[in-house]
């Protein structure tokens, strides 16, 4: 990048603030997927005014800029395959407010989710979308992304949180959507496209976010399946039964032999499945029975056996369980990758069927394990890139658990979005009139192109 | 890249599988400071390949990101997937001192901290500066004040020195109060003779006491540790192999350190020696033996003292502690033996002090921003004492809790130990 621009961006946001080293581009050249692409400037704002001069340089400049979080997303949708700006949003990170009688919180994009969880916690409130990336993903990440996570089963997703928006345009203006009331139907709704537009449309700076009261009570149980469909049919029965339960996940055998791996937890090596099944509520009783319905269906089902968290060390054990999954894969070979389709939920058992198949098929190991109550599934095939020949079956076998998808009426992606890697399915899926349609948003929000090029849409 | 086939580098199964899922960011003391990608494992695992593979050069920034790095380990043990960025940054600055080997450390880790009477000399001053009443006199003039911040905080970091170190005062063989039921040795750190040594004389009082006579040889070198940390691990292996040599002439089951780092480096010696002919055995019967003081006391019938202090005590977990040795329970049930004290568990116990051995002379942004953190924590529990098994956190914990003007002790848990032991004698324990 031009010197006269370096000093003219550090004169925004300081030297401090502006990174061009050969070292540093190359740390801002990924996120969690195998993609990499380096920037030629990495910038770190810390307000939304920074964020604004920023934006109207780079304009002028027809510079790209590639906001990103913590860069833990899973489609290559932070990697700047275009160079030009990678915009951190990291160091804005303060909580402004957490407005306990309207039970709200403005937070700046940059937060750390498990730190907004933790600081409204302290309040007795709660913050209840939950990626299993909490800990290494910023709020404006799932935003961008509307991030799920386990216990959107009972309490929705990202967007479900989102009452309003700080943004800034690609000309630098800036736009405030939403605003601290529940209902809003004034205008579009600017807020809802903003979510989950992968940093396409608009730099997100600042939201307002709804909070719940905190559940007090929690009741956790881990089910064994020696059979996997009996797992999957399980879950249908628990729904059907009219109980919803704060999560629902489904964890199959090869996941269980990573997790256990990693971490020793003595979770059992000989199921080919299990459950793990969390009920919530401020009413002890209430959950206490619900779980104990659960385990009643469970054992109709043709559980193995049931076991419940006997204190609150063992269930945040299994949930750290939980969530080291996807990444405890790795183990077992060179390379994985990961889709997360999702299908009506009472497909689940035949979605599952088809995956066994296909892994069968193309001779390659598919993993599965993912949010089940809610129909998302996270297969994840295990390969080595090394291998020409079987690089070529893990391209084909994606395209497969797309249409199986596709086939049951569900669609690619739950939760990770677009990005670039899913950018090749993503017309077969909605349809040319959607696409055009969504196109020419893009346009309008953005006519120079220089939000995030590249992403979501295949090119012209 | 072919000079680097040369070399003792990381193999690439230590960094291949990173998958970059970024796990570790959140536990990272130096992200969490900077929140900046370059200051992250995941960073540091990237340059690391990068810089192996070719893709970058090994320049004096990307060691630099090596040197940034705290050891602290916590990366490590967050890693699902089972790579060490901790281990990887140590081990690229290992490669860089064998393309570029600096001369001051040939000098500082092989002639000096190698030779013990040579530190005794070196830090005479230090022990002068106390002995005349000078500390104190900088002290009331406040000329601390006219120094810049780092050097003040610097000096806020030592303890009081003592007039003599101890391995010129502890005698070879302490024999054991009453009956002797253990044999030990006890492994004399740099940092407990030369600056500590009350604390070491602590810990072989208490050992006495509970039936142990201890062998104490004095020609130990330094454990290793500051040299690894610098890049000469070839220093390490050279240090291992006396530190092993000394100890298999006394007749001892375990071999006992106070001090945590020490500790640590010691029970790696059968690792680190593994591939060397003639040492792989020795140097892993060496590394059974050795134990942490608190892990030792805690497996023994141990005298319960019946005197009290009474205070509020916090607990600081060493990384070379709870995460090198997994030792973190022994202590804690250490200090809940003592009558009178209470104990309050501090957030984030196990987070890095942001000592990392010298860390506040190399890089003291980061670390007092990491030291303010801990001292935050710390006055959270509105305690009168934090202890630690650690030497080097006890001087950064020491420096931080005075910059941020407290009056809270730092100690050793087998330091009230063994004060509980004197209270019970009637020898009041005073506050200094
Ligand atoms: C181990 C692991 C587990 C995961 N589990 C889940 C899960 O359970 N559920 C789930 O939904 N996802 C999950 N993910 C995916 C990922 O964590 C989420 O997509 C997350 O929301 C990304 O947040 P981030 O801050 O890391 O964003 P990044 O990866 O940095 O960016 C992601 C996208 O958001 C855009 N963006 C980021 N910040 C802003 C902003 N302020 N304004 C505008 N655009 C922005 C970027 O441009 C990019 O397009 C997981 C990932 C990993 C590695
Ligand atoms: S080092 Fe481990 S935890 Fe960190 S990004 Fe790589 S795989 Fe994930
Ligand atoms: S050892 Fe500590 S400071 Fe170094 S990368 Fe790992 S977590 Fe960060």
């Amino acid at each position: 990048m031009e010197k006269r621009l370096i000093a003219e961006f550090s004169e925004i946001v300081t030297t401090k603030g502006v990174l061009y080293s050969p070292e540093e581009l190359a740390v801002y050249s990924y996120d969690g997927t195998f993609e990499e692409h380096r920037p030629d400037l990495v910038i770190l704002p810390q307000s939304t005014e920074q964020v604004q001069k920023v934006v109207k340089i780079a304009a002028r400049e027809r510079i790209p800029v590639v906001t990103r979080g913590m860069a833990s997303g899973l489609t290559a949708a932070s990697v700047p395959f275009n160079g030009g700006i990678a915009l951190s949003m990291t160091r804005m990170n303060k909580i402004l407010e957490i407005d306990t009688n309207n039970a709200i919180a403005h937070v700046e994009a940059g937060v750390i989710t498990a730190d907004l969880q933790a600081a409204v916690e302290k309040q007795n409130l709660f913050y209840p979308p939950d990626p299993s990336s909490i800990r290494h993903s910023t709020i404006g990440g799932n935003i961008a992304c509307n991030a799920g996570g386990p216990r959107c089963l009972k309490y929705g997703v990202t967007g479900d949180y989102v009452l309003g928006l700080t943004a800034v345009l690609a000309d630098g203006q800036v736009i405030k959507t939403g605003g601290k009331v529940i209902k809003d139907v004034v205008g579009y709704d600017l807020t809802a496209l903003l979510t989950g537009s992968e940093g396409t449309l608009a730099i997100i700076t600042e939201a307002l976010l709804r909070l719940i009261a905190k559940p007090k009570y929690q009741r956790t149980a881990l089910v064994e399946f020696r059979d996997l469909n009996d797992a999957a049919q399980t879950v249908n029965q628990i729904l059907a039964a009219g109980i919803v339960p704060a999560t629902l996940e489904l964890i199959d055998q090869t996941a269980i032999s990573c997790i256990e791996a990693a971490m020793h937890l003595g979770l059992p090596l000989d199921m080919e499945a299990v459950l793990l099944i969390e009920c919530d509520g401020s009413d002890l009783e209430t959950v206490q029975r619900e779980i104990d319905q659960i385990e009643v269906i469970c054992q109709s089902c043709g559980a193995d056996k049931v076991s419940i968290a006997k204190d609150e060390n063992e269930r945040t054990q299994l949930w750290k369980a939980r969530r080291s999954v996807s990444p405890a894969l790795a183990r077992m070979s060179p390379n994985k990758l990961g889709e997360d389709i999702t299908v009506p939920r009472e497909a689940i058992p035949e979605a599952i069927r088809r995956l066994k198949k296909l892994s069968s098929e193309m001779d390659l190991p598919i993993v599965i394990f993912g949010h089940a109550g809610d129909g998302n599934l996270h297969p994840n095939i295990l390969f080595d890139k090394r291998d020409p020949q079987q690089w070529a079956r893990v391209e084909q076998t994606v395209a497969a658990e797309f249409q199986i998808a596709l086939d049951l009426g569900g669609t690619l992606s739950g939760e990770h979005g677009v990005g670039i890697l899913k950018r090749p399915y993503i017309q077969n899926a909605l349809g040319k009139v959607s696409i055009d349609l969504q196109k020419g948003i893009k346009k309008t929000f953005d006519p120079l192109n220089i939000l995030n090029p590249g992403k979501i849409f295949p090119d012209d | 890249m072919t000079e680097l086939n040369l070399l003792k580098i990381p193999s690439e199964n230590e960094y291949l599988n990173c998958i970059r899922c970024g796990l570790c960011l959140a536990v990272c003391p130096t992200y969490r400071e900077y929140l900046d990608e370059t200051a992250s494992p995941r960073g540091r695992v990237a340059l690391a390949r990068k810089g192996l593979e070719g893709e970058l050069e090994l320049s004096s920034n990307l060691i630099e990101q090596m040197y940034a790095c705290f050891a602290c380990m916590a990366c490590n043990d967050a890693c699902p997937v089972g790579i060490h960025p901790a281990d990887l940054a140590i081990e690229m600055r290992f490669v860089q001192e064998q393309i570029k080997p600096a001369a001051w450390k040939e000098k500082l880790f092989g002639g000096l901290i190698g030779r013990p009477a040579k530190m005794e000399l070196a830090t005479l001053p230090l022990r002068i500066y106390e002995a005349i009443g000078l500390r104190k006199l900088v002290y009331a003039l406040a000329i601390r004040r006219l120094f810049s911040s780092q050097l003040r905080d610097m000096e806020a970091m030592l303890p009081h020195q003592p007039t003599r170190p101890l391995r010129q005062v502890l005698p070879l063989e302490t024999k054991a109060v009453g009956e002797t039921r253990y044999r030990v040795g006890f492994f004399l750190g740099c940092a407990q003779s030369l600056m500590f040594s009350e604390e070491s004389a602590a810990t072989v009082r208490v050992l006495a006491r509970n039936g142990c006579t201890i062998i104490t040889p004095k020609e130990t070198v330094c454990c290793g540790m500051p040299a690894a940390g610098y890049g000469r691990q070839d220093l390490v292996e050279k240090h291992a192999k006396q530190n092993i040599a000394l100890f298999e002439k006394v007749d001892v089951d375990t071999i006992i350190t106070d001090c945590a780092t020490c500790g640590s480096k010691l029970k790696e010696y059968g690792e680190i020696l593994a591939h060397v002919p003639d040492w792989a055995e020795r140097s892993a019967a060496f590394s059974t033996k050795v134990q942490d003081i608190s892990q030792f006391l805690m497996s023994i019938p141990l005298e319960k003292p019946t005197g009290r202090i009474d205070a509020r005590v916090t607990y600081h977990d060493p990384c070379h502690l709870k995460r090198a040795q997994g030792i973190w329970k022994e202590p804690r049930n250490l200090l809940k033996m003592i009558a009178g004290l209470e104990f309050i568990e501090m957030p984030e116990s196990d987070w890095c002090c942001g000592s990392a051995g010298s860390q506040l002379i190399t890089h003291y942004e980061t670390s007092t921003r990491v030291m303010d953190r801990k001292v935050e924590n710390i006055r959270s529990t509105r305690a009168e004492i934090v202890s630690s098994g650690c030497p080097g956190c006890q001087m950064q914990i020491a420096s931080g809790i005075r910059r941020n003007n407290l009056a809270i002790e730092v100690v050793h848990p087998v330091q009230l130990l063994d004060r509980a032991y004197h209270n019970l004698e009637g020898d009041e324990w005073k506050k200094d």
